[in-house]
């Protein structure tokens, strides 16, 4: 049994190596400026007594392709906030959507014996083994959004409230609808990659929130977090009825596709809500000419705050606002409503999609 | 639309495999006298009736989802619904036209949805769009070309075997788009572009006339030019078509620029339905495509092919996800289906193939 797993671990770090060598040809080929380590440091955040320099952090830092708007800001904050610093280094891995790479990206900054690491797996449960390592071998792990499979698998998680987001959407969606006085309202759900534990969550948030109202969540389809099949989903999907009040989709980036597929149906008898916070949304709600007229944050910048986090655990320092001597080993960020009354201020948050 | 009988051609090359050398003459003649047997074969046999039956036979798949859908959703008998299924239909539905060609002659296109992907970023970056909408269109056409001119030329005079050579282009036209994109969804800002999709000249979307119109194009190309004769020929069998006097290498090459154009124009389609031009954009698109082809009745073997066939089989596709949606069904059960009907569609094809000889 024992021979097995090892065998299966060298095969691993062998694939690993694989991809870590192609990933390397890649972007040698397209130059990208992304990813850079940065060690030039500039002012520190802020001015209190965590501010200060310490001990030089080194700080793994490793997430999915940042082929979306989100994680493209996930990985950008990370990497700003970092730069901060001039007692952060930051070794920032190749991204990959390969959950195997992924483990062998983790395995390599093991063996540089970096002091955090930061990580956005692709997926908790598949990545827990490898965190589980990190641990034992003395890193602290910082567990980004996609929570692992178990406690022991980081010393920190940070991430954002996926039923609180389905609560934040489906309460403005009731809150108005009970102001418009309308009974048996239709409201349909744009939802993003339905096996994610994710979009299970942000579902069920929505669906009870509605229900304190009375409501219940009527035409429901799952897009792929893409522009082009949030436009194919709600073009079908607007065709099963004829006349709808609310609509919530949890993706802003697929939500392009969404706005698309509303125009070309000349639909505008419904209001929409959307969902993570993009800064074109944020645009379309400030404009109010079309149906989007709220959007429930899920902020890419844990990512920032993950940094300073990590740096703090390395310097065994605590959080000045709170008593404790120690960074928490869980915070849960909260999912704002945006609305045109209080846009402007969350307008610098919002990513470019 | 036939394989060649087996005791005509002697020679066994993989289809790809375009000989230079000369056979002896008595060869020749034997293999000429082959293929005109084969092409008489062809539009008069009994072949003919089948791929007939088998476009039939589609039309009947077709059919009964129109009943399924008619009575498992009371808006699926709309005119906004019909015309949405083939406002969906129609991105696919161009690029397995340029797909129809490229199999028939023996090949395969593994990089249209990437390549889609490509012309739409190119073609919305912030310095093309400033040069207007025409210029935009242009750019796609160009890029979409671009990819299917080097396509070729690896195939045909760089002897890489379709399969390699599509799926190196996909690999880095994928990361061409990313590089270019930055992996961002890029807005147009160009209304004009953005009309495309929501104009319905004579109350039909204009997208769906697009479709149309290739449709038709693609139609007349295949089947009353010696463009299409020659695609058949090639792809049935490449030594004859050879020996016939056609130049079998260019004619290879063209046919992925071809397909190519056929890309650009379903990435000006694409990045005015979805309002950007992203490197996510059509995922997986080639393998719709390919499948649609393929239960249309045409062979991956090459040689044999319709693209009413094709056009049928996209809307099939587009149909059966439209229904589901309608049912408030969720995806996974739709790609279910979706593997079903391929595999009926490619066992129906063996049956009307063995049958008649």
């Amino acid at each position: 049994m024992e021979i097995f797993q090892k065998a299966v671990g060298r095969r691993q770090m062998l694939l690993g190596a694989a991809g870590l060598g192609a990933g390397g040809v890649l972007t040698a080929c397209t130059g990208n400026a992304k990813a850079k380590d940065s060690t030039t440091p500039t002012a520190a955040a802020a001015s209190n007594a965590n501010s200060s320099t310490g001990k030089t952090v080194t700080i793994g830092f490793s997430a999915p392709a940042a082929d979306h708007g989100w994680t493209g800001a996930i990985a950008k904050n990370a990497t700003a906030e970092a730069k901060k610093f001039s007692d952060v280094k930051l070794e920032a891995v190749q991204p990959t959507n390969d959950v195997t790479a992924q483990i062998a990206a983790i395995e390599t900054l093991i063996n540089k014996k970096v002091d955090v690491i930061v990580m956005l797996p692709n997926d908790g449960k598949q990545l827990t083994a490898v965190a589980k390592k990190a641990m034992a071998a003395g890193i602290q792990v910082i567990n980004l959004d996609r929570v692992f499979d178990t406690p022991l698998a980081y010393r920190t998680w940070i991430g954002g409230d996926n039923y609180g987001m389905g609560v934040s959407a489906g309460s403005y969606i009731g809150d108005q609808l009970k102001s418009k006085g309308v009974s048996n309202p239709v409201i349909a759900e744009i939802a993003g990659i339905d096996s994610l534990p994710l979009t299970q969550q942000r579902s069920q948030g929505f669906k009870d929130a509605l229900a304190r109202y009375g409501f219940k969540v009527g035409p429901r389809q799952a897009a792929q977090f893409t522009v082009q099949s949030g436009q194919q989903v709600t073009a079908n999907l607007l065709q099963s009825a004829s006349r709808i009040d609310a609509m919530w989709n949890h993706d802003d980036d697929q939500g392009i596709g969404v706005l698309a597929a509303i125009k070309q149906a000349h639909r505008t008898e419904f209001f929409m809500v959307g969902g993570a916070g993009s800064a074109n949304a944020m645009r379309e709600i400030k404009s109010g000419s079309s149906v989007l007229k709220a959007t429930v944050t899920y902020p890419p910048t844990m990512a920032s705050s993950a940094i300073q986090l990590a740096r703090l655990i390395g310097q065994t320092k605590g959080m000045t606002d709170l008593s404790q001597t120690e960074v928490p080993s869980s915070i849960t960020l909260y999912s704002a409503t945006v609305t045109k009354d209080n846009v402007d201020k969350f307008l610098p948050q919002g990513f470019e999609s | 639309m036939s394989e060649p009988p087996p005791n005509a051609v002697s020679i066994e090359k993989p289809p790809n495999a375009l000989a230079t050398e000369k056979p002896p003459v008595a060869e020749q003649a034997r293999v000429e006298a082959a293929a005109e047997r084969a092409s008489v074969h062809r539009r008069t046999g009994v072949l003919a009736r089948i791929s007939e039956f088998r476009n039939v036979g589609l039309l009947g798949v077709l059919v009964v989802l129109g009943i399924i859908g008619g009575i498992t959703a009371g808006t699926f008998w709309t005119r906004s619904n019909i015309l949405t299924i083939l406002q969906q239909a129609s991105v696919v539905g161009v690029l397995s036209v340029g797909m129809t060609f490229v199999i028939i002659g023996g090949g395969i296109d593994l990089s249209v949805g990437k390549a889609m992907a490509l012309a739409s970023v190119w073609c919305t970056t912030i310095s093309t769009q400033s040069y207007g909408p025409v210029v935009m269109v242009l750019c796609a056409l160009a890029v979409g070309m671009a990819v299917g001119l080097v396509n070729g030329v690896l195939i045909a005079y760089g002897r890489v075997v379709p399969f390699i050579a599509t799926l190196a282009m996909l690999a880095s036209a994928q990361g061409l788009a990313e590089w270019i994109s930055n992996k961002q969804s890029q807005l147009v800002t160009q209304g004009a572009i953005n009309d495309l999709a929501t104009t319905e000249p004579l109350g039909i979307p204009l997208l769906v006339w697009m479709f149309a119109v290739v449709a038709v194009l693609g139609w007349i190309l295949l089947n009353r030019t010696t463009f299409g004769r020659r695609t058949f020929a090639v792809g049935g069998n490449i030594e004859a078509a050879r020996l016939a006097g056609i130049n079998v290498r260019r004619h290879t090459a063209l046919l992925y620029v071809l397909s190519g154009l056929c890309v650009g124009i379903a990435a000006i389609m694409i990045t005015s339905l979805t309002t950007t031009g992203s490197s996510t954009h059509g995922d997986l698109y080639e393998l719709d495509a390919i499948a649609a082809v393929i239960i249309g009745g045409t062979a991956l073997t090459g040689g044999r092919g319709t693209v009413v066939g094709s056009v049928v089989g996209v809307v099939i596709f587009t149909t059966i996800s439209n229904i589901f949606i309608l049912n408030n069904l969720q995806t996974e059960t739709q790609n279910i289906a979706k593997g079903v009907i391929i595999v009926i569609a490619v066992l129906l094809q063996r049956r009307g193939r063995e049958s008649p000889v």
